[in-house]
């Protein structure tokens, strides 16, 4: 089996238990067999204490002590398997109306999502508010699995149906890559293994699905960003100049030779080597962490980013954000707040509240100008200094940034810059 | 496919190596938590090729038990000196000896839950603001809900609850005089990716991961190493068993597995049809469901 190749995709799930994702999570890891013995005997032996027959497969998700005592899932959970042709990472988030904040955090950095319905049910708030965050973090795959096949009599027109519904309102965000798939999570209908009682449906089922998305592009590779996190000085004999500009590549490609610019400085210079992991390479790309030298000597320090000289981002100071408020502190009016970008950290203020979006109705309200936790809304943000800047959509590493407050040092908002 | 896609391993690289340089950017004083075992180990590999041209810019901080394996130490010191890194010791024994901890009564005594007095005390003594540690998502439950960049309190709890979000690749390790952090950098990586990439590297392990013959008793469904600090029970007895350890702590609570696996490649294979988990022989865990959930809130590892 070769699996040097082998690529890593992270994808997010978005639902409650009523939708029955857990029960699906736990279809994926048991029948990819990425579960242990002695987990399948644990789960096994809780299922008989609940008097369950068989195996209650939503218990391989099972958290923490609060969590099972009181039947919620708290925070994101990460689990893993992998498959002969991909390794993934599940960021398993609970799907409740006041988890906006996990799930925009699940999603971030997910190549897909996996969006439950419940066949009996169709289209729901709650669906919309999944679609909506993952159009919103710009989430490049979306998998709509229609759960509980099992109890529509696999219907193929209650799933036409429901596909029907969801791309009605869909049309409404920006999704680049949506497929739907009939599912029975319970019964392992197109979860790993192709449903016969659905002959009606004939693309992948969900595991061939997310091991064949095409991911290679997910990554901008046009745009060469560089933000430098450290700078590498060895201060020992044979590299007594060295300085290596450490970071991990942002987005696109550069090579040795390459004409760069540094930002906000604006010196010009060559890269002279890219060292990856102690070995010397001729081009690097993201996401590769890299340390690079440079031809000329200029004063670079943390922060600063490095880009191709006829390709650079906007250096800004005042920037419009999609912006979630994550703590339960409101914001607090006029309040400076730090503002961290790549590895840059500047202060900033939120200026003004545009609209806030209701994640519900697509509503936008532009009265109220109070943004607390779980709300999502349009901001203007004004830094003390310029950041170098892309919009979300074109580069989600260089596109958004976090609020912390100084006086409680937490993270306390979200932002993807328009 | 276009050639400018990374491999799982190497995206897991490059991970860890952006995460290792944050904590060398974002902390004043941070150390690595260094047992011995493959996860630190590999933690310590990847420090180095973050830095490289330069030296692994952090302290090793070994929590020591007194109970370890000889082989342990060995292979810390010749480590320590091979990468010339600063080497810092935390002992239980003198937590105990001081009256900090009181030993552990019983059959199954251990000093497991001991080591988060010693290392807490470490922290406090060695002005620490990040230990980085080699902690795995895939380990166990609680450790599903990790953070690259967890918070801790004064007093070095944890608090799965009130955990700081953590968005793209955007970490925040802001925290007051006093608080920590704890990092882990290969939070995303299993333990048949650390062997893939252990293998791939050819990083060199302790003798005590690869299948050799050694006196053993079995207690608690494993196979648990002949030892000063054991007490044989009277229906015990030691025998003479071809086996290896898939992690490594206290002596006292490490169970071996019986293995032919005398390679990496072997250990590779023998890992890939492993039907259960790396830490069902620890007798630490099996204590209760909630033993690791208990322990990291207080400060473990």
């Amino acid at each position: 089996m070769n699996i040097q190749h082998n690529q890593l995709l992270r994808f997010t799930t978005a639902g409650s238990v009523d939708d029955g994702k857990s029960t699906l999570i736990g279809r994926l890891l048991y029948d990819s067999k990425s579960i242990f013995e002695d987990q399948i005997a644990a789960v096994e032996n809780t299922s008989k204490q609940k008097g369950i027959e068989g195996v209650d497969l939503a218990l391989f998700t099972d958290g923490l002590k609060d969590e099972r005592e009181q039947g919620i899932t708290i925070d994101v959970a990460y689990r893993y398997f992998t498959t002969p042709k991909r390794k993934f990472i599940i960021a398993d988030t609970p799907g409740h109306v006041e988890y906006t904040r996990n799930m925009v955090t699940g999603a971030s950095t997910a190549n897909a999502a996996i969006i439950l319905i419940d066949a009996r049910n169709g289209v729901i708030e709650q669906t919309k508010r999944h679609a909506y965050i993952a159009s919103l973090l710009q989430i490049p795959h979306i998998l709509v699995c229609v759960n509980k096949m099992d109890l529509v009599d696999y219907s193929e027109e209650r799933f036409n149906e429901i596909v029907n519904q969801f791309e009605e309102f869909a049309s409404k965000l920006y999704i680049k890559d949506v497929r739907y798939i009939p599912i029975s999570a319970l019964n392992g209908d197109n979860v790993v293994n192709r449903s016969e009682e659905m002959t009606w449906y004939k693309d992948s089922p969900l595991l061939n699905a997310l091991e064949t998305l095409h991911i290679s592009s997910d990554i901008n590779k046009i745009d060469s960003r560089l933000a430098i996190q450290t700078v590498i000085r060895p201060q020992r004999e044979g590299f007594i100049d060295y300085r290596g500009y450490a970071g991990r590549l942002q987005s696109g490609i550069l090579r040795v030779g390459d004409d760069v610019a540094v930002l906000p400085s604006g010196f010009t210079t060559k890269v002279k080597s890219i060292n990856a992991g102690e070995k010397d390479v001729e081009e690097a790309f993201a996401p590769m962490s890299v340390s690079l030298t440079l031809e000329d000597d200029i004063d670079i320090s943390r922060g600063d980013m490095i880009v191709r000289k006829n390709n650079q981002p906007e250096t800004s100071q005042e920037f419009d954000v999609m912006l979630c408020w994550l703590n339960r502190e409101s914001a607090r009016p006029r309040t400076k707040y730090t503002i961290m970008h790549t590895s840059n950290e500047k202060k900033a203020m939120i200026k003004d509240v545009v609209y806030k979006m209701d994640i519900n109705t697509f509503e936008r309200d532009k009265d109220d100008k109070s943004l607390n936790m779980n709300d999502i809304a349009r901001v203007k943000i004004r830094t003390t200094h310029r950041l170098m800047v892309d919009a979300y959509r074109k580069n989600r590493n260089t596109g958004s940034i976090i609020l912390v407050d100084d006086a409680t040092k937490e993270t306390v908002a979200a932002g993807m810059i328009i | 496919m276009n050639k400018y896609y990374l491999n799982y391993l190497d995206e897991l690289e490059s991970e860890a190596i952006f995460i290792l340089r944050e904590v060398w950017a974002q902390f004043q004083n941070p150390v690595i938590m260094f047992s011995g075992g493959k996860d630190s180990i590999l933690v310590t590999h990847l420090a180095k090729k973050a830095f490289y041209p330069a030296k692994i810019p952090f302290s090793l901080l070994h929590v020591d038990t007194g109970h370890n394996f000889p082989e342990t130490i060995q292979f810390r010191d010749d480590l320590v000196k091979k990468l010339g890194v600063n080497l810092l010791v935390g002992s239980v024994q003198e937590s105990i000896d001081k009256g900090r901890v009181l030993e552990e009564k019983g059959k199954n005594a251990t000093r497991n839950a001991l080591q988060i007095t010693t290392l807490l005390d470490a922290i406090e003594e060695h002005k620490i603001d990040c230990a980085i540690g080699g902690g795995r998502r895939d380990e166990e439950k609680a450790r599903a809900k990790e953070r690259f960049f967890s918070h801790r309190d004064d007093f070095g709890q944890w608090d799965p609850k009130n955990q700081r979000p953590e968005l793209w690749n955007l970490l925040n390790g802001k925290h007051f005089e006093g608080e920590h952090f704890r990092a882990f950098p290969i939070s995303n990586w299993t333990e048949m990716d650390v062997w893939n990439y252990i293998l791939r590297e050819n990083i060199s392990i302790p003798s005590l991961y690869i299948a050799h013959e050694r006196e053993v008793v079995w207690r608690n469904d494993s196979w648990i190493p002949n030892s000063e600090f054991l007490k044989l029970e009277d229906h015990e007895e030691i025998v003479n068993k071809k086996i290896r350890f898939r992690t490594l702590g206290d002596i006292t609570i490490t169970g071996g597995i019986e293995s032919e696996a005398d390679t990496l490649e072997k250990i590779v294979q023998e890992v890939s049809t492993m039907r259960q988990t790396e830490r069902g022989n620890r007798t630490d865990d099996k204590r209760s469901e909630t033993a690791m959930e208990d322990r990291k809130k207080e400060g473990y590892f």
